[in-house]
């Protein structure tokens, strides 16, 4: 569908846990065609705190309700203004943004990396995935037991797999430390969200595994839409923005030092 | 609906809105929003001679009511402008300006000899007010002389109408006004960006890759309003009046205050269709105030 800035209501706002809200914001202008790793762009206020937009990446997409939801962690005045917002409230958001992540083909199978509140892209990528017949798996890495979210939710499209810093659930360490990871499993493709130290070391992973990886990147933006050019990443081809040429790239396409 | 028409030289605008340099892409940007042919301008991303990478990420801050930016004038140059955006912009039913940046007054001038060859492009903006470039930009429109050289020379080679971009970053914005008139420039457009910084306490680091960055949104509106009066006080030729403006009534204010035309920036970033609700906002307050053409609104002021 084509980029639009719509009014959208919310109908649900899920307390998480101590910090994460799952907000689903219900759509008049029919929802088509979003991809996974699509984002929105919504204006939280006009006070003077909250003064650009704040991009959230696509959690999932109801095409029955019309809605889409984002997964919100509390960072800021930005996101904590959107963590008390009510059902009938309304939200100004620019959608769908960027590229999304490129879908595997039947009877493929992928691993899906996502970090902290970098998993928010990789539920509806493992929903999609697996309505196309992709084997899935999916590699959960957080802080500690209390830091891990939707992990049943998850376990409804792929086999789930965790990772905690302080070994309070799955294994201990990063998720680049996770057997899974470790050795060739046979994936077909990986697919990685979360902080840039993560998604570098689970790119070199797949490099050395010699697996296809893409990741989505979070640079700051003031647009989202390619035209202030402030979100770039270094890339083969020069400057790109993350954005419109992204938010996901193939790790081949980065001039990551891998 | 009044009319909202008014001339900047030769320029015909069919209304006193235009999007800023580097707030706007090239317009195709904004295909999925709205017809930009409604403007009365659309400026173009700076454009340099050869291809610029820009500065190193990160290159966005943001601020109180505001945002500091360190872009560094991003772009594939004007070769490949001609080759592949050229054709494009063509078609717009609008006035499609090329805003223009060299490091050197014999940059500026190659520069221009080339936009002077395209028929589409009724107009230049010379930029001598970026703050983001290690050479040429602001350094050109914080002095006098250069002010004055760099315009004399560009005029020398350009028929067509001539804005030049002035600098906030000055003790006396007027005189830098009055020099680039003197000169030939057929009108000013302030303000760019005014230099500034932002610090992150956490890390004790400069946000921005380049430290400092060029501040722009509501938070600098006061200072451009008071620098639109005074140089469309110190000038003869039209002022277009920038800097923070966020709805048609702050747009009104900078014509009240003497700008014959307004450019809209940063609030592209945040409402993509901003602009043409200030055409309207604008057409709405003339018929409020039975205004009948926008140049009974310039520089009507009452004191």
């Amino acid at each position: 569908m084509n980029k639009t800035v719509s009014d959208l209501t919310i109908i649900k706002n899920t307390r998480l846990n101590h910090d994460n809200y799952l907000l689903e914001l219900q759509s008049y202008i029919k929802l088509e065609g979003i991809i996974p790793g699509q984002f929105v762009n919504i204006l939280v206020s006009d006070s003077q705190a909250t003064f650009l937009r704040r991009p959230f990446s696509i959690f999932e997409v109801n095409y029955h309700q019309n809605s889409i939801s984002v997964l919100v962690k509390v960072v800021g005045p930005g996101t904590e203004k959107l963590s008390s917002l009510k059902p009938s409230d309304t939200l100004n958001v620019i959608f769908p943004l960027g590229n999304g992540f490129s879908m595997p083909m039947a009877k493929e199978k992928i691993l899906l990396v996502g970090g902290g509140v970098g998993i928010a892209p990789m539920m509806q990528m493992a929903k999609d995935s697996r309505e196309l017949g992709a084997e899935v798996h999916i590699l959960l890495g957080a802080r500690t037991k209390m830091d891990h979210i939707l992990i049943e939710e998850f376990s409804r499209f792929g086999t789930v797999y965790l990772t905690s810093d302080d070994g309070s659930v799955g294994v201990k360490g990063f998720v680049t430390n996770h057997p899974v990871l470790l050795q060739n499993n046979g994936f077909n493709q990986i697919y990685c969200c979360g902080p840039e130290p993560m998604m570098k070391a689970v790119a070199k992973k797949a490099k050395e595994l010699n697996v296809r990886c893409e990741v989505s990147l979070e640079n700051a933006m003031a647009c989202g839409f390619g035209v202030c050019l402030c979100c770039v990443t270094k890339t083969t081809g020069g400057n790109k923005c993350v954005c419109t040429d992204g938010p996901v790239f193939n790790i081949n396409d980065l001039s990551w030092p891998i | 609906m009044a009319n909202l028409s008014i001339n900047i030289h030769k320029l015909e605008l069919k209304n006193p809105v235009m999007t800023a340099s580097g707030t706007f892409g090239n317009g195709t940007e904004f295909d999925d929003f709205f017809d930009v042919s409604q403007l009365g301008a659309i400026l173009l991303k700076g454009t340099t001679l050869h291809n610029r990478e820009g500065n190193e990420y990160p290159r966005m801050a943001e601020t109180p009511s505001g945002m500091l930016n360190a872009v560094g004038l991003q772009n594939k140059g004007i070769d490949y402008f001609i080759r592949h955006i050229y054709p494009k912009v063509s078609e717009y039913k609008t006035n499609v300006i090329i805003n223009v940046n060299g490091s050197t007054v014999e940059e500026y001038i190659e520069l221009t000899e080339k936009v002077n060859q395209l028929d589409k492009i009724p107009a230049i903006e010379l930029n001598i007010s970026c703050p983001n470039v290690k050479e040429g930009g602001m350094a050109f429109g914080t002095n006098v002389k250069m002010a004055e050289k760099v315009t004399r020379e560009v005029r020398k080679v350009y028929e067509k109408t001539l804005v030049v971009k002035l600098s906030p970053n000055v003790t006396d914005i007027a005189e830098i006004a009055r020099a680039v008139e003197a000169q030939g420039a057929d009108s000013v457009s302030l303000v760019n960006t005014f230099l500034g910084m932002a610090i992150d306490a956490n890390t004790m680091k400069p946000v921005l890759s380049t430290i400092t960055g060029g501040l722009s949104g509501p938070a600098i509106k006061p200072i451009a309003l008071r620098m639109v009066w005074q140089v469309a006080r110190a000038v003869k030729v039209p002022v277009i009046g920038i800097g923070g403006i966020m709805n048609a009534t702050d747009a009104i204010e900078f014509i009240l205050a003497g700008a014959s035309a307004v450019q809209i920036g940063t609030a592209n970033f945040i409402n993509p269709n901003i602009s043409v609700d200030i055409i309207n906002g604008i057409n709405d307050y003339m018929e409020k105030h039975k205004l009948k053409s926008i140049n009974d609104l310039i520089g009507g002021l009452q004191m």
